[in-house]
């Protein structure tokens, strides 16, 4: 697309001036949060990754443990071509150790394959795609918040047990996509449901409206939406308007983020179910610290993704305390090695494979006279324990697994 | 159901149906962009920025002052075509004499600003705007659920795009318009005020995309890139209509429209480029598009 600008460094940060160590290169660990700055991921990662990557700087105490801690930003724009290469510069040019956050499979996997080739270090907060731990595994990638897998076990065997055994597929056209419904696919037919039929559609499309009436007239219960950000949004907005509650069918939102239901309002988005990994309003921790970052973030609440970069990055600089280096693959061994434990996300681990494992909670959006008020969305329905919350290692193909 | 001819004729009504709605926002807007540039000579790259900018007028209106739909239709075109005027006069006035290169990159660079600066303020998401209680629900025409709304969408932009056709090639008014194109001058020297005439064209181009935005805040996100993703699109739509033929840009909006339907429907992939592949054609074929003249 023609109007986006260039990609750019749009910011360098610097926290304290301590005693470098040895063994950190440079003296200085380098993060670099790359994400889509703006346009349709922007809201639900973008600008909030970086307050929540800045937060977790100073909630570690860096500046007071002597430990020199640099954040850039970079726009990636949702295209593989533009992230991998600020992937190289950032390694090559400006000795970035890790590159955080980095919503879009596509994307995702071609930054993967950039920093094993660099050997460095790279967390996955918000691309989805599950492949990441599975066949696309690599001794450098982590994968924090949720993937593909998990979202499609959270809603599609939640949905599929109350009765929505039969589904038809809107799915985004690209490697997302395509991921989400093959793993919401499976879990369906695994319950024992069926699947009328699917439409891949162009990413990103405003107009919904022809391929919900393929929906419609595929006669499936369950119109589950494989696609994301304002996708989701226009296709639930569009479903309304044609009737699609009315015809006797329902949305399954496979991958909706709070800032979605934010936008599309109660009104519409009420009686969705979604699955997510963190959620403001989960206990007094993290309400406590959700508050702390809508001071720092335009009032808004944190979604589960930028929740996530500050509970990877909090890790990986535990990390490379106790390991006194910042040698990427030495760090992310650190990170399987350590258990985790944060205030976002309670007690968890990293995999051998690079999955990040904790609770993952169903939710179903309220109705607009049990919200309180602004961010007020979500009624918990399940609680899907660490260890079921997330394919089992042994299923991914990941060659890490022996 | 997805085979090619596997689809049975009902359907299909169906998608022709919605190709022939998401035509109107495609006519709507490209006559704007038609009008434009027949009688100024500008590349208006604005446009989509304008057409979001329409959205949110209207979502301002109701969300700040109370003002509903219906008073967004009238006054958000009034209001965006305003600071449209502002732009003539104050940048678009001094690049007539140039090539058409300037304006597009003027107006493009604007479109840029503009849109930066929303981002700034609401953000990528977009916010919600209600649908009007009066257009709400729809019909079963037995093919189709064709909700009240989007019938709405379709009667009211063939209204304004006649009317627009009407005034500008059957009126007196029209005549001046086309004639200062032609020889400003001697207009001119008929004592009509052609620099006014020529701010308030633009400003009727600018109303009308910013009337398209309104009528798609309803169903589509009211956010600052929608106008960004849809502007392209429109682009090809004056190009395949031939760039200064106000009937033609309003034929090929719906009739595009409703290729683009269709390939929702067998080939729902290519649905973004199908356009483009067109407008490639239409080029090598016709240079001057399909209802073009050579200028």
């Amino acid at each position: 697309m023609l109007v986006r600008r260039g990609f750019g460094i749009a910011a360098a940060f610097a926290l304290s001036a301590g005693l470098a160590q040895a063994q950190i290169s440079d003296g200085v660990i380098k993060v670099g949060v790359m994400n889509d700055q703006s346009g349709t991921y922007a809201d639900l990662a973008g600008p909030g990754s970086v307050v929540a990557a800045r937060m977790a700087v100073e909630d570690f105490g860096a500046a007071k443990k002597g430990m020199k801690v640099e954040i850039l930003v970079a726009d990636h724009q949702n295209k593989p071509e533009v992230g991998s290469s600020v992937a190289r510069q950032w390694y090559d040019v400006d000795k970035v150790d890790l590159i955080l956050d980095v919503p879009t499979s596509s994307v995702v996997l071609a930054v993967n394959q950039v920093t094993r080739e660099k050997n460095k270090a790279f967390i996955v907060s918000t691309g989805a795609t599950s492949d990441l731990t599975g066949k696309a595994c690599s001794p450098n990638s982590i994968h924090w918040t949720y993937d593909t897998w998990s979202l499609a076990n959270g809603t599609g065997s939640a949905i599929v047990k109350t009765g929505g055994d039969s589904w038809f597929f809107l799915t985004a056209d690209y490697a997302f996509g395509h991921a989400l419904e093959r793993d919401t696919e499976a879990v369906v037919l695994k319950n024992g449901g069926k699947v009328n039929g699917k439409v891949r559609h162009p990413f990103p499309s405003a107009d919904m409206s022809s391929f919900l009436l393929q929906a419609q007239s595929s006669k499936a219960k369950i119109i589950g939406l494989a696609n994301a950000g304002a996708d989701t949004i226009n296709a639930i907005k569009q479903g309304a308007e044609f009737g699609i509650a009315k015809g006797g069918q329902q949305f399954a939102g496979l991958l909706v983020f709070l800032t979605d239901v934010h936008s599309l309002g109660l009104n519409v988005a009420q009686g969705l179910i979604l699955t997510e990994s963190f959620y403001w309003d989960l206990n007094d921790e993290t309400r406590a610290f959700s508050k702390r970052f809508a001071q720092r973030h335009k009032g808004a609440m944190p979604t589960m993704v930028q929740a996530g970069v500050y509970s990877a990055l909090l890790h990986y600089l535990k990390a490379v305390e106790a390991l006194k280096s910042d040698d990427g693959p030495k760090v992310i061994a650190k990170m399987k090695e350590m258990p985790t434990d944060d205030p976002l996300f309670g007690k968890g681990r990293v995999r051998q494979d690079g999955r990040k494992i904790h609770d993952m909670y169903p939710f179903e959006v309220k109705k607009p006279a049990e919200s309180k008020g602004a961010w007020d969305y979500y009624k918990l329905r399940a609680t899907i324990p660490a260890e079921q919350a997330f394919r089992p290692e042994k299923d991914g193909g990941c060659p890490l697994v022996k | 159901m997805s085979e090619v001819f596997g689809i049975p004729t009902q359907a299909l009504f169906g998608q022709l149906l919605i190709g022939l709605i998401n035509g109107s926002f495609y006519a709507l807007l490209s006559l704007g962009l038609a009008v434009i540039f027949g009688l100024l000579n500008i590349i208006n790259f604005t446009h989509g920025a304008q057409y979001m900018m329409g959205a949110f007028c209207a979502w301002f209106l109701l969300n700040k002052l109370g003002l509903n739909y219906w008073w967004a239709l009238i006054l958000a075109p009034i209001i965006v075509g305003a600071t449209g005027v502002v732009i003539e006069r104050l940048m678009l006035r001094r690049l007539y004499k140039l090539d058409h290169l300037y304006g597009l990159l003027l107006t493009f660079g604007l479109a840029l600003i503009i849109q930066g600066l929303f981002r700034q303020e609401f953000g990528s998401t977009g916010l919600p705007y209600a649908m009007p209680k009066a257009l709400e629900g729809g019909q079963n025409l037995g093919f189709i659920f064709l909700p009240n709304y989007r019938a709405w969408v379709v009667v009211a932009s063939v209204a304004v795009c006649l009317g627009t056709w009407y005034l500008i090639e059957k009126t007196k008014l029209g005549s001046y318009l086309r004639a200062a194109t032609e020889n400003p001058q001697l207009v001119q020297a008929f004592g009509v005020n052609v620099p006014r005439m020529v701010t308030l064209t633009y400003g009727f181009g600018v109303g009308l995309a910013a009337l398209a935005g309104v009528m798609a805040a309803p169903i589509y996100s009211v956010s600052p890139l929608m106008g960004a993703d849809l502007i392209i699109v429109v682009f090809a739509v004056v190009v395949i209509g031939g760039m200064s033929s106000i009937m033609g840009s309003i034929l090929t909006g719906f009739l595009l429209g409703l290729v683009e339907g269709l390939t929702k429907v067998f080939y729902p992939e290519a649905s973004n480029t199908v356009i483009f592949i067109i407008m490639a054609i239409v080029l090598m074929i016709k240079p001057a598009g399909l209802f073009g003249a050579q200028r």
